[in-house]
């Protein structure tokens, strides 16, 4: 699909979550922009020399590195004399693993940026891997679901709520399955200055093994079923942008390979998981505190 | 021009302030750490005119500069030993983008066991990342090399990053008298990159990956570009002396003295090698730029020596040897041997060199000896 930002030919699977969400968050920004992307399958499908998909002035330079060299590039461009919004774009291991020191760097630092986390939950462009961002009991190369591990054995790390932590102005989840409500916080997020965050929920059906055609239909599952929350966090107050159906979540699990194993006692784990965490989130907006200010 | 007595570090602070480079990563870390503190001070006193990031760790340090210069705008860091390791990834990133960025190494050991004292190991092991090394004898000569340094990066037949090397503490922390010039008299001109920049009026692909063929040529090119820019050195040493009145040889290599039998070296303890020569009588030539390497220069000084001994801080582990050594040995097949000296901070006094550089006529050739 062509655009203002990206043009079509990129070499991105079909039904592929990430570029949509490259492309969703690049159309809100506008073209005075520069990015900074983390190596992943949104570089490698993207620019193979000579070639660009990019409209908009695009670097990349290591797997771990993009929060810093935005760092670099926002300072350079301020004392340039633009005002380019620069965005630090990555995946969950691009920005929760390995890029995890330069990102908290960057977001404790304050400088104006917008990174965005598109998180397809597994290293992909490796091939399958499991990375901090991967679901407890999804199974990818490195946890396989086998007789006697079900999968990954550990929860996902909350990477919203540590930028939360580190003092960031605007911090946000999202989904490509509504596109709307991503345009609207990065739109907001342009509007703030310092550092953003929003975690984009980025399907990926090479590695969660589903049929192409569902991308748009799991990144709303995930949302109806309250496994992924839409909310925003603005100088520490959050918002609850969409209270799910909290259909079961077995309905978001049915057709990815990556949960085929799932035994009802693990399903009920997960589902108590959401509601638990839920609880939480509505306590917390309830009470209109500063999660900024917590110990 | 006015001379001060300062510290290395200092100086080296003084003349970036001067280069103004827009934006200056800094991370703390022994040796190096007194040229960010210098800074800061003038950035806290409103005397600097770029923009210092207070980075997370030396990863970050290179890779904000990376991405200042990506950006189009001249670009600092000064780092150390572990710290230069940890850049070890994006150096090649910075040269294989092009990006003519110059950072300050005060040498030090690598870990382990761990040591904060001076040998060249953290350079030397970087040879191979497609960045310049040069590597100054006294903090004159690392202040001088830093204003020709951004000469040469940025010179449009160059364009590759660069590392100036001061020996950690011998040079860093000790005061000499220095002339830090009051101005550059327009000697470094403003940076303005037309092959390298990220502005949205003009949108660019940088770090794009490639297939074989394309990365083959790449990196084709890069070397050639290494191995094209003698003349571009030479040229920016010579204006430098006729500018600022102070010349190091002919720009990659000196010579010192005359004799039969020559020793080559680098770095702050060439001046103990030359006390020597003086007494004992042989020459002394000092690799000024050690990358690219300046093997017509070194074939032709070292031509119809008797023996050439190599002393070096440094070990390419496994060959026997150092590197420095290692390299010299594609020049000349005469009678050479090798001294590994100093590692991790060991004192090298003109007493052990002497005694050292006594041992050459029992030693076979390719031989290497050890300080202790």
């Amino acid at each position: 699909m062509s655009s203002e930002v990206i043009s079509s030919g990129h070499s991105a699977c079909a039904g592929c979550g990430e570029i949509m969400g490259e492309r969703m968050v690049l159309e809100a920004i506008g073209k005075d922009v520069i990015v900074c992307q983390a190596t992943g399958c949104m570089e490698v499908t993207t620019t193979p020399y000579p070639k660009t998909t990019f409209k908009v002035p695009w670097v990349h330079v290591t797997f771990e590195n993009a929060a810093s060299v935005a760092s670099g590039v926002v300072e350079a461009d301020r004392k340039l004399g633009g005002d380019a919004t620069v965005l630090a774009i990555g995946g969950d291991g691009g920005m929760m693993d390995i890029g995890f020191r330069a990102l908290s760097g960057a977001l404790e630092r304050g400088h104006d940026i917008l990174v965005v986390i598109t998180d397809n939950e597994a290293y992909m462009n490796t091939g399958i891997q499991r990375s901090s961002g991967t679901p407890k009991y999804a199974s990818t190369t490195t946890t396989p679901a086998g007789k006697v591990i079900p999968g990954k054995l550990q929860w996902k790390k909350n990477i919203a709520r540590i930028a939360v932590a580190h003092g960031a102005p605007y911090v946000a989840t999202a989904s490509v399955g509504f596109p709307q409500d991503l345009a609207a916080k990065v739109k907001k997020a342009k509007s703030i200055r310092g550092p953003k965050l929003i975690h984009l929920f980025t399907p990926c059906p090479v590695g969660w093994g589903f049929d192409s055609s569902k991308t748009v239909y799991y990144a709303k599952k995930a949302v109806e079923t309250g496994l992924w929350p839409l909310y925003e966090v603005e100088h520490g107050k959050l918002k609850i942008d969409q209270k799910p159906s909290f259909a079961p979540v077995e309905e978001y699990f049915k057709g990815q390979k990556r949960y085929k194993h799932l035994t009802p006692e693990l399903i009920a784990e997960i589902e108590k998981h959401v509601k638990d965490r839920w609880a939480e989130l509505e306590k917390q907006e309830a009470a209109g505190i500063n999660l900024q200010l917590l110990p | 021009m006015v001379k001060k007595i300062e510290e290395g570090s200092h100086a080296v602070a003084d003349v970036v302030r001067l280069l103004n480079p827009g934006v200056l990563a800094m991370y703390p870390i022994t040796p190096s750490t007194h040229i960010p503190e210098r800074l800061s001070e003038f950035e806290a006193n409103g005397e600097l005119g770029g923009k210092i990031i207070r980075v997370e760790s030396e990863f970050s340090a290179i890779s904000a500069v990376v991405g200042a210069s990506a950006r189009g705008i001249r670009a600092y860091t000064a780092t150390s030993s572990q710290g230069l390791a940890l850049m070890h990834e994006v150096l090649f990133a910075a040269s294989g983008m092009r990006l003519p960025i110059v950072i300050t190494v005060a040498n030090r050991a690598l870990s382990a066991p761990l040591n904060i004292f001076n040998d060249w190991q953290d350079s030397i092991s970087e040879r191979d990342s497609g960045w310049l090394q040069f590597y100054g004898e006294d903090s004159q000569e690392v202040v001088d090399l830093m204003i020709q340094a951004y000469k040469i990066a940025e010179d449009k037949r160059v364009l590759l990053p660069t590392m100036v090397c001061m020996d950690g503490f011998f040079l860093t922390h000790t005061y000499d008298v220095i002339d830090v010039p009051e101005d550059l008299k327009g000697f470094v001109p403003d940076y303005k990159p037309e092959h390298a920049f990220l502005d949205p009026k003009k949108p660019m692909t940088q770090g794009a990956w490639a297939m074989q063929e394309p990365y083959f040529k790449l990196r084709k090119e890069l070397e050639e570009a290494q191995r094209s820019i003698f003349p571009v050195i030479k040229e920016v040493h010579d204006d430098f002396a006729k500018v600022f009145g102070r010349s190091y040889g002919d720009g990659l290599i000196e010579v010192y003295g005359e004799g039969d039998n020559a020793v080559v070296t680098m770095g702050s303890f060439s001046t103990n090698l030359k006390v020597l020569a003086d007494k004992l009588g042989f020459q002394v030539i000092r690799i000024r730029c050690y990358r690219p390497f300046p093997d017509k220069e070194l074939a032709a000084a070292l031509k119809g020596k008797e023996s050439v001994a190599v002393f070096e801080k440094d070990v390419s582990y496994g060959t026997g040897h150092g590197a420095v050594y290692n390299d010299v040995r594609t020049v000349y097949n005469g009678k050479m041997v090798n001294f590994i000296v100093g590692l991790g901070g060991l004192d090298v006094p003109v007493s052990a060199l002497e005694k050292m550089y006594k041992q050459v006529p029992e030693m076979k050739d390719a031989e290497t000896r050890w300080q202790i």
